[in-house]
């Protein structure tokens, strides 16, 4: 699948409050594994819900296999499932099989065939223990993985994440990092966690909202360091 | 803190096996019906009824108390002020019609699992379509509605901590416009969760 930035620029806000995030961004996505890197406001997350038509660039395209995100927005995000940072924010039924079956609502299935999928999903994820208990409930790590299965059961081609560790600890965050790595789906991964990165295809280094490194997790990583002068 | 007010709690009694539209219509009919309970003795009667239902479907004097505790300061107030206007047996009638219905709509959603609510709300409004009204647009907001109880609770629970925790000092404007903010963000942040799992589509 290919995601295509074409001169997309965009500006939140207008007037003496307007605060463009995203300059002149050209770039092009077609690996598995694609990181995305960049310091707090860096445009980064902006990028990442460009990819599923959540923002619409103020100027130039952004295409999922040809697709315009501006005119194509519902058919796009059949195939582009997205994780926020929060996954409180996604949280939408009580339970979690619940939450986790509610986006095959619309789903032409049998009903048989989405309790099987649900199950599938949940088994895949350890949280069939957890069908019948209430979702807001669940740890932080739990949380993510339910918001990732109830993304995932709609069988997505592509995956965005935006920071899912952000709120995180080390643990649950390096679980949230392998059950990615076992991800059929291809996946691109807003994350500060950059050693969940180690063995993506691509990393893409944001700085003030320009595209300022484009390259192997290495490269691309120590690009970033040296950038935030963090370097050791 | 979080909020468990009414959540479904798994279980195999008749209530639970009991079809979701027949528990709405049950519902519904009470309801309607509280208006003709005039008698102090007919709604103690219902109370016992109730009470018989929530043993019926397992659950116990705990449970039932969980469901009215949040309107407990109303309940008393409510059953002050007819004391003083009226008598002992309008507040009995009044204060326990309310009780009753509190607690059977908390029962119906203990016993039936919300996407079966909302099926049977889409249901009943698939005969609006050709009005122009998406009957998944209607269970949509039954389900917010069910998830935002629990969702406002805790978010004013947060406002509360962080409030004590600069200050002992109770302010209703510093609770209510952070709570109010809170709850908006929130609001917008679920909008954006929904657009992204298709549900706008």
């Amino acid at each position: 699948m290919l995601i295509k930035a074409d001169h997309v620029t965009h500006t939140y806000g207008d007037g003496p409050m307007a605060r463009t995030v995203l300059h002149d961004l050209n770039v092009e996505l077609a690996e598995r594994r694609i990181g995305v890197i960049g310091h707090n406001g860096s445009g980064k997350s902006t990028f990442a819900r460009m990819i599923n038509g959540l923002v619409v660039p103020s100027e130039g395209t952004v295409t999922v296999d040809g697709l315009d995100t501006r005119t194509k927005a519902k058919e796009i995000r059949r195939r582009v499932g997205f994780c926020f940072t929060d996954p409180d924010n996604q949280i939408i039924m009580p339970t979690v099989a619940e939450d986790v079956a509610f986006g095959l609502r619309r789903a032409k299935l049998s009903a048989d065939e989405k309790a099987a999928r649900v199950q599938d999903i949940l088994d895949h994820f350890g949280l069939a223990g957890h069908a019948d208990h209430p979702a807001h409930l669940l740890s932080g790590g739990q949380k993510q993985l339910m918001a990732m299965a109830s993304v995932l059961v709609t069988r997505p081609e592509i995956l965005v994440m935006d920071e899912p560790t952000t709120l995180l600890d080390l643990r649950n965050a390096a679980m949230i990092g392998r059950v990615v790595a076992d991800l059929d789906q291809s996946v691109v991964l807003v994350t500060h966690h950059l050693y969940l990165l180690e063995n993506f295809d691509r990393v893409l280094v944001f700085n003030g909202g320009r595209l300022v490194a484009d390259d192997i997790p290495a490269n691309a990583i120590s690009a970033y360091q040296d950038l935030m002068a963090v370097r050791r | 803190m979080t909020s468990t007010l009414g959540l479904y709690r798994p279980g195999t009694s008749p209530l639970h096996r009991l079809p979701a539209w027949v528990k709405l219509v049950a519902l519904v009919v009470l309801g309607a019906g509280a208006v003709f309970l005039t008698y102090w003795w007919l709604v103690v009667g219902l109370l016992a009824v109730v009470a018989g239902l929530y043993a019926l479907a397992g659950f116990g004097p705990a449970t039932m108390g969980k469901q009215v505790r949040p309107m407990l300061f109303f309940l008393v107030f409510t059953a002050a002020y007819h004391l003083w206007t009226a008598d002992w047996r309008r507040a009995v009638v009044v204060t326990g019609t309310l009780t009753a219905l509190v607690l059977m709509a908390a029962l119906v959603t203990l016993t039936t699992r919300t996407s079966r609510l909302i099926d049977v709300i889409v249901a009943a409004a698939g005969p609006l379509r050709r009005f122009g009204v998406d009957p998944e647009r209607v269970g949509l907001m039954l389900t917010m509605g069910i998830r935002c109880v629990p969702l406002v609770a805790e978010l004013a629970g947060q406002v509360r901590e962080a409030q004590l925790a600069r200050s002992n000092a109770t302010s209703v404007r510093a609770f209510a416009v952070p709570l109010v903010v809170r709850t908006l963000r929130r609001a917008d942040a679920m909008g954006e969760a929904l657009v992204a799992r298709g549900v706008d589509d």
